[in-house]
Order: structure tokens, then C-alpha cells, then sequence
């Protein structure tokens, strides 16, 4: 087990890896309040929906990231991870397309 | 594992029989990565057809100080959720869900920081932050509770709904959702809240029981006896991934 996990032992008693903890912490922090100021200071529309995609992938990047440690897995494992959520994009879409479909087909 | 290995002396990794960790993570760790992959995709079924139903439905499109509940557009979040425990009456919009949201974010830091205190073996701090994040999971769950009892029993004015009954149009006034009649908005609307924040707090409730597992196996010393703090890690993974799940339903229910 030892000599698979190199972070068992940190040499340093986990102080850098505590920090790096609380940095990401505080950056999770400031972006969810971020989001609260722009909810209630710009005009509903398509780049506040932008930026609010946009922030949520970056929190999202942190927590898998850091919190679940996938930054420091090997590459292999990182790609059997990220790549399956293309097809989370495809059915985002797809079903987006077809709702205004609908919309179109009842309302128009 | 390779460490079973050296107790009979020098034998040649097993390579199809559990002797080689695949992409250098463990059996457990592995398969706890491809069950949050499947758990994802349930997530993302949900809310994608949430998607779908709400770019079928009319958006609103007055300005928002004059916005009212109807069930003939789909209602704006901040309008729906603005209730606040102990402010009867008084309009907070996504203060509550903020509040919500910081919890989890803050027992997602505590586990992480139990996972560390294991990577040391450190048994205090993982017993310590254990608590803090069973503490944050049922705060969470706690204030859920009240915001699905508010949603429920609605606001005090509720709305008048038209509908057709037996051929005569006839007005009501309805308070709060069910799956099948809805205050704010169409009932769909209703269906995705309780099916979305019902699925995500399920998870939340697994976890908590998870954790409390994790607490009483640490503080029983049954890791130090194993040797490795490993299953802190595992089930941490799940935690910060209901963290994580919740950071998006956050954004594209009560945000967007």
C-alpha cells in the first residue's frame, strides 16, 4: 500500500495540503457569493445564464479537483472520468431543442 | 493487495488477480469513481428534463417587481423561494437556499479535512471533522425539511387559479404544491422541485448514515487496526459528490 500512495506520509504533517484545503474553501465561497450579487444586479438574460454555466464549471472544477482529488489522479483515470460527461452534452441538446420544439408546437 | 504478498516472501505481482492496482487507484476507490459516473447521469436525466419541460412552458416576461403567480408562465426562482425560518412575511429572496448552500459547501471542506487527518492516521482530528460534517449533513436535511413544509403550505395570499370544471369556467384559490397543483406555477414546476431537491436530499440522508458508519469505525478504532484510513477517502468522494450535485441544482433551479 505504502509505495502506492505517496501521500500517506506527507512530510511536512499535512500542513500544504490543509492549506491548499482552505484555499479552495475561500475561492468556493467568493464565487457563490458572486453569484448571489449578479442574481440580483444584472438583467435577466443570456449572459447572466452564461455566466452563471460558466462559474458553476469552475466550482465544479475545484470539488472534483481538490476535494475529490482527481487533479492528482493518473491520466487514465482522469479521462474515464471526464469523458463520459460528453454524453451528458449531447443529451442536453437534444432535449433542450426538443422542448422548444414543444414551445413551438403549443404556444406559436 | 501487493502488502498480502510479502508475508510469503518474493512473489511476482499478480496482475489479473488483484495484485496491481488499475490506474493506480484502489478496487474500492475505483468502483466508488465509476458509481458516482452512473449517479451523474441520473442527476443530469433529472435536471435535462427539467430542461426540457421549462423551454416548453412560456417564459415570464414582465419585469420582475411585477411579477405574480400564475400557472399560464413558468414563475421566476427568486420570486418562489424568499422565505425565510422565524421572518414570517418577510421578502428574503435566496437568502434561505444561500444559507443552505454554504452549509454543504462548509461540511464538503470538514470531510475533506477528515480525509487528510487519515492520510496521518490521526485519529482525533477524523473523529473531530467526522462530527462537524454529520453535523453540517443534518443541518442541511434540517433546513430542507422546513423549505419543503413552506413550499407545501404556500404563501399566506395563495393564488387564483381559472379552470375548467364540468364545462363551466370557475375560479379557485389554491395554497402552496403538490405533485398535482401548484401556487407558483404550472405543476411541473412542483414535480421537478420535489423530485430534484427529493433525489438530491436522499443522497444527502445515504451520506449522513454513511458518515456516522465512518465515525463509529474510527472512534471504535477499527482503522487503526486495519491499518489504513482508506474508506474516510471513499466516502468522502461520495460526500463532496453530493456536494457537487448540489452546486448544480443550486444554479439551474434557483438561479437561472
Amino acid at each position: 500500500m505504502a509505495n502506492v500512495h505517496a501521500h500517506d506520509t506527507p512530510n511536512d504533517g499535512g500542513a500544504a495540503q490543509r492549506k491548499v484545503i482552505w484555499k479552495t474553501f475561500w475561492i468556493l465561497l467568493i464565487l457563490t457569493a458572486l453569484e448571489f450579487l449578479i442574481a440580483f444586479t444584472m438583467d435577466h438574460g443570456f449572459l447572466k445564464i452564461t455566466i452563471f454555466i460558466l462559474m458553476t464549471f469552475v466550482k465544479a472544477f475545484y470539488i472534483v479537483g481538490d476535494f475529490m482529488h482527481l487533479k492528482h489522479e493518473v491520466k487514465a483515470l482522469i479521462w474515464s472520468i471526464v469523458l463520459p460527461m460528453l454524453f451528458i452534452v449531447w443529451l442536453l441538446v437534444a432535449l433542450v431543442i426538443e422542448g422548444e420544439a414543444i414551445f413551438d408546437a403549443l404556444f406559436l | 493487495m501487493a502488502a498480502t504478498a510479502s508475508s510469503t516472501g518474493t512473489v511476482e505481482p499478480k496482475y489479473w488477480l488483484g495484485g496491481i492496482e488499475p490506474l493506480k487507484a484502489s478496487y474500492g476507490k475505483l468502483m466508488m469513481w465509476f458509481f458516482l459516473i452512473s449517479d451523474t447521469f441520473t442527476f443530469s436525466g433529472l435536471l435535462i428534463a427539467y430542461a426540457l419541460v421549462r423551454f416548453s412552458y412560456p417564459a415570464y416576461t414582465g419585469t420582475p417587481d411585477e411579477f405574480v403567480f400564475s400557472n399560464l408562465y413558468w414563475p421566476i426562482p427568486e420570486k418562489v423561494y424568499e422565505a425565510v425560518p422565524f421572518l414570517h412575511g418577510v421578502s428574503l429572496p435566496l437568502v434561505f437556499v444561500g444559507i443552505m448552500t454554504f452549509i454543504l459547501i462548509f461540511s464538503s471542506v470538514t470531510m475533506v479535512l477528515a480525509v487528510e487527518a487519515g492520510h496521518r492516521k490521526d485519529r482525533a482530528n477524523v473523529e473531530k471533522y467526522m462530527l462537524w460534517t454529520i453535523l453540517g449533513g443534518l443541518t442541511f436535511i434540517g433546513c430542507q425539511a422546513w423549505e419543503w413544509a413552506h413550499f407545501i403550505h404556500g404563501t399566506d395570499e395563495g393564488t387564483v387559479i381559472r379552470e375548467l370544471v364540468n364545462g363551466q369556467w370557475v375560479e379557485r384559490t389554491i395554497f402552496g404544491a403538490n405533485l398535482v397543483e401548484n401556487q407558483y406555477g404550472p405543476p411541473a414546476f412542483a414535480d421537478f422541485f420535489f423530485f430534484i431537491t427529493g433525489f438530491h436530499g436522499t443522497h444527502v440522508t445515504s451520506g449522513i448514515v454513511l458518515n456516522i458508519l465512518i465515525f463509529y469505525r474510527t472512534a471504535t478504532g477499527f482503522y487503526d487496526r486495519r491499518g489504513s484510513y482508506e474508506m474516510v477517502e471513499k466516502v468522502g468522494l461520495y460526500w463532496h459528490f453530493v456536494d457537487l450535485v448540489w452546486v448544480f441544482v443550486f444554479t439551474f433551479f434557483y438561479l437561472v
